[in-house]
């Protein structure tokens, strides 16, 4: 699963590397960590690049450092769901039958969804043998509302959380008199067109919606149609959850029609996207997003970007959130000392962290629900020290949100299971 | 109300004009071989890539020639390589032989490019309004692929019919025997005609790149609706091709541009629903919502009702 013969080469050599260990060190068992996510089809591109992440990650902070739990190294198992809940029903069965106890998973809600149905009835049948999911980023509220489960953490602010946040600041420009909101027709497109307008009536009754329109998703060959509406309606802005190629043609379409409206998303940057919206988007596609972009914060997390750059040229480090999943885990693993799930998900629960970029960030144990800082930035190429896309542009986070004010109540009535 | 209209009929030109430039190659290649070629919308997405690397190199323009040359080659490689093997074992085998083809190549694609939307922009020389109509652009660039698209159904169309080399082909289609009787080089014409429908392919490749943005998936988002084209316009038949891809171009952008669905039709029959009604979904179903399955709804109705499709000659 390389996306270039560069890359074959660097993982050939990494290979090689790990395959010496051995000799050289004691051999110990290995902590094995699932990352199921699309690495083949429309969007590969995305679980590609948080394979990467997680890779370099477990490798950076841990591997290098002589392992986990007095010596044992990490293992990441990509397996690729295609981001098919069917796909993902087939990949999960693979990870029980390898023994593999914890599983990463982030791109689409309706695959969180699915996954973390089959792994709460999995392990109510098979004591002993449960299965962790950590979401890293898949924002359906649901997964920590009223579908929350005691087996699932959210590493990503839920989109509530966020759309919260761009609603404030989308109600902060007076500009902006009239939106409209296009979307993936699915649960997660739906939170977003749903929310917002009951945020924006709220925050700003004069805003008017004068749009709201969804698609299927990854099956729209060209969005010119559905620009041209955007233009008749006579909106002042955008709003979508769109993410992939979706995104990036969406933006593209605007663009190219001439619109010079902002473009409030959740997913337009990074994986090619950034350097295809280039010039034309300049200072009109806006992200939310946590983990603030450009300026970079502290040394630390200069240090690891930098290094994840010298070893990946062609990606970026496009979701902390991943090596911040991943080091909580871990925490929670050293602390009880054991890689059995249960022990993990107690240890976990209230579990506080500072991030890289020197931020304390909590897990809620009531909903295993992450709380930390939101931020919304946008595609520029001004006092942008770590670009996109090796591309000169890349995001400015201009609006900053600390996380006591991001925290929702949760309606989540969570069975705990009795050991 | 007027422009939505008239830019949703534009729309649906470009997009309808693009599938017939996809479609031609692949219902020429069916009348010649009676095979589908799965793989045939992966040539367009090489057309894109092979664009998007030489113009990063040589520019647009010489990406626009050279591209569709090498598509097309890559086609007639496959043909006398692979295909023409293939073919003495049957349809089915060749139909399988296209069918992991696309995945091949979708894949080797991902392997030498990477998995991330490509950079592929539009030239500047066309980077500017055509015109603008109630403060909608209309650039240059769809305007530049309408011209194309309708220049090359002029050049097959005459090709086809008036040239010496389109009638051997048109011969070969029915009596091959014959033809090759009569001292023409029936393989190597096949395999002019699969070089050409890829090159074809190449070229819708490298016009829609900028547009419809270039990644990995752009030969599955488009390789369906290809198929369902030929279908719905008779397989074999160029006109079929042309007159169904500018109906499924014009019926998609028309019903995105529409903003009915079953709330107005409820509304009319005097029924509604709560909506924390079970089938809310369905209540609430609006045209846009559904346009992009509308083309597989009408190749359902098609062979129910006109199983040889529009255009398209009842099978012996």
């Amino acid at each position: 699963m390389n996306t270039s013969p560069r890359n074959l080469l660097a993982s050939i050599s990494i290979a090689a590397a790990t395959a010496l260990t051995p000799l050289t060190s004691q051999a110990q068992e290995p902590v094995r960590i699932a990352f199921m996510d699309p690495l083949s089809g429309s969007f590969a591109s995305i679980g590609t690049s948080g394979l990467r992440q997680i890779e370099y990650a477990a490798e950076y902070f841990f591997n290098s450092r002589g392992g986990i739990l007095g010596g044992r190294p990490i293992e990441i198992v990509p397996l690729d769901n295609k981001q098919s809940p069917t796909e993902t029903q087939l990949q999960f069965q693979r990870a029980v039958s390898e023994g593999i106890r914890i599983i990463f998973q982030g791109n689409s809600s309706a695959v969180a969804n699915t996954l973390s149905s089959t792994i709460s009835r999995h392990n109510r049948r098979n004591p002993g043998q449960e299965v962790l999911q950590i979401n890293y980023s898949a924002v359906d509220p649901a997964l920590t509302e009223e579908e929350c489960s005691f087996w699932h953490f959210r590493f990503d602010a839920h989109a509530i959380m966020k759309l919260e946040v761009l609603t404030d600041y989308i109600a902060m420009n007076e500009d902006i008199k009239s939106v409209y909101i296009i979307g993936q027709d699915y649960s997660f497109g739906q939170v977003v067109a749903d929310t917002s307008i009951a945020m924006l009536q709220e925050k700003r009754p004069d805003i008017e919606i004068v749009g709201n329109e969804f698609h299927p998703i990854g099956q729209v060959k060209d969005f010119t149609p559905y620009v041209t509406k955007i233009v008749a309606s006579g909106a002042d802005a955008v709003i979508t959850g769109n993410f992939g190629a979706d995104m990036v043609s969406l933006a593209r379409s605007i663009i190219d029609s001439g619109l010079r409206i902002p473009i409030y998303t959740f997913y337009a940057a990074y994986d090619g996207i950034t350097a295809t919206l280039g010039e034309d988007a300049k200072g009109l596609v806006y992200l939310v997003h946590n983990e603030t972009s450009n300026p970079i914060p502290t040394e630390e997390r200069k240090e690891f970007i930098r290094g994840f750059k010298a070893a990946n040229p062609d990606k970026d480090v496009t979701q902390p959130r991943i090596y911040n999943a991943l080091r909580m885990v871990v925490e929670a693993i050293e602390e009880s000392g054991s890689t059995d799930p249960y022990d993990i998900a107690l240890a976990l629960e209230d579990r506080r962290h500072t991030t890289l970029s020197g931020e304390e960030i909590w897990m809620r144990g009531d909903d295993h629900q992450i709380f930390q800082s939101l931020h919304i930035s946008v595609h520029t190429d001004e006092g942008v020290e770590f670009d996109a896309d090796n591309s000169g542009w890349g995001l400015f986070s201009e609006f900053h949100v600390p996380a006591e004010e991001t925290i929702r109540e949760t309606s989540c009535r969570m069975r705990r299971p009795r050991r | 109300m007027l422009e939505v209209f008239i830019f949703a009929t534009l729309n649906g030109l470009v997009t309808g004009l693009l599938l017939f430039m996809l479609a031609s190659g692949l219902t020429l290649i069916f009348s010649m071989m009676g095979v589908l070629n799965f793989a045939h919308a992966s040539f367009y997405m090489l057309g894109a890539y092979f664009a998007y690397s030489i113009s990063s190199y040589l520019g647009f323009w010489t990406g626009l020639l050279v591209a569709p040359v090498v598509a097309g080659f890559c086609g007639a490689l496959v043909e006398r390589y692979g295909l023409r093997h293939v073919h003495k074992h049957g349809h089915v085998a060749e139909l399988v032989f296209t069918f992991g083809l696309a995945f091949l190549i979708e894949e080797i694609v991902q392997f030498l490019w990477g998995r991330d939307t490509k950079n592929y922009q539009q030239p500047e020389l066309l980077d500017f309004p055509l015109f603008t109509l109630f403060g909608q652009e209309f650039s240059a660039y769809r305007g530049f692929m309408i011209f194309i698209s309708v220049a090359i159904f002029i050049g097959l169309y005459y090709t086809l019919t008036r040239s010496r080399i389109g009638i051997i082909i048109q011969a070969a289609i029915t009596h091959p025997h014959t033809v090759a009787n009569l001292g023409h080089n029936v393989p190597l014409i096949f395999m002019g005609v699969f070089g050409v429908g890829s090159a074809l392919a190449g070229v819708a490749g490298v016009i829609a790149g900028p547009v419809l943005t270039t990644f990995p998936g752009m030969a599955i988002v488009l390789g369906s609706i290809v198929f369902v084209i030929v279908v719905i316009g008779g397989l074999g038949s160029l006109a079929g091709a042309f007159v169904a891809s500018l109906l499924i171009g014009l019926l998609q952008s028309y019903a995105i541009a529409s903003d009915v669905g079953m709330p107005d039709l409820l509304d009319l029959i005097g029924v509604s629903f709560e909506r924390s009604h079970p089938l809310n979904d369905l209540w609430t179903l609006t045209l846009p919502q559904i346009a992009p399955i509308l083309p597989f709804l009408l190749l359902v109705l098609v062979l129910i009702f006109r199983p040889t499709g529009l255009l398209g000659k009842r099978e012996e």
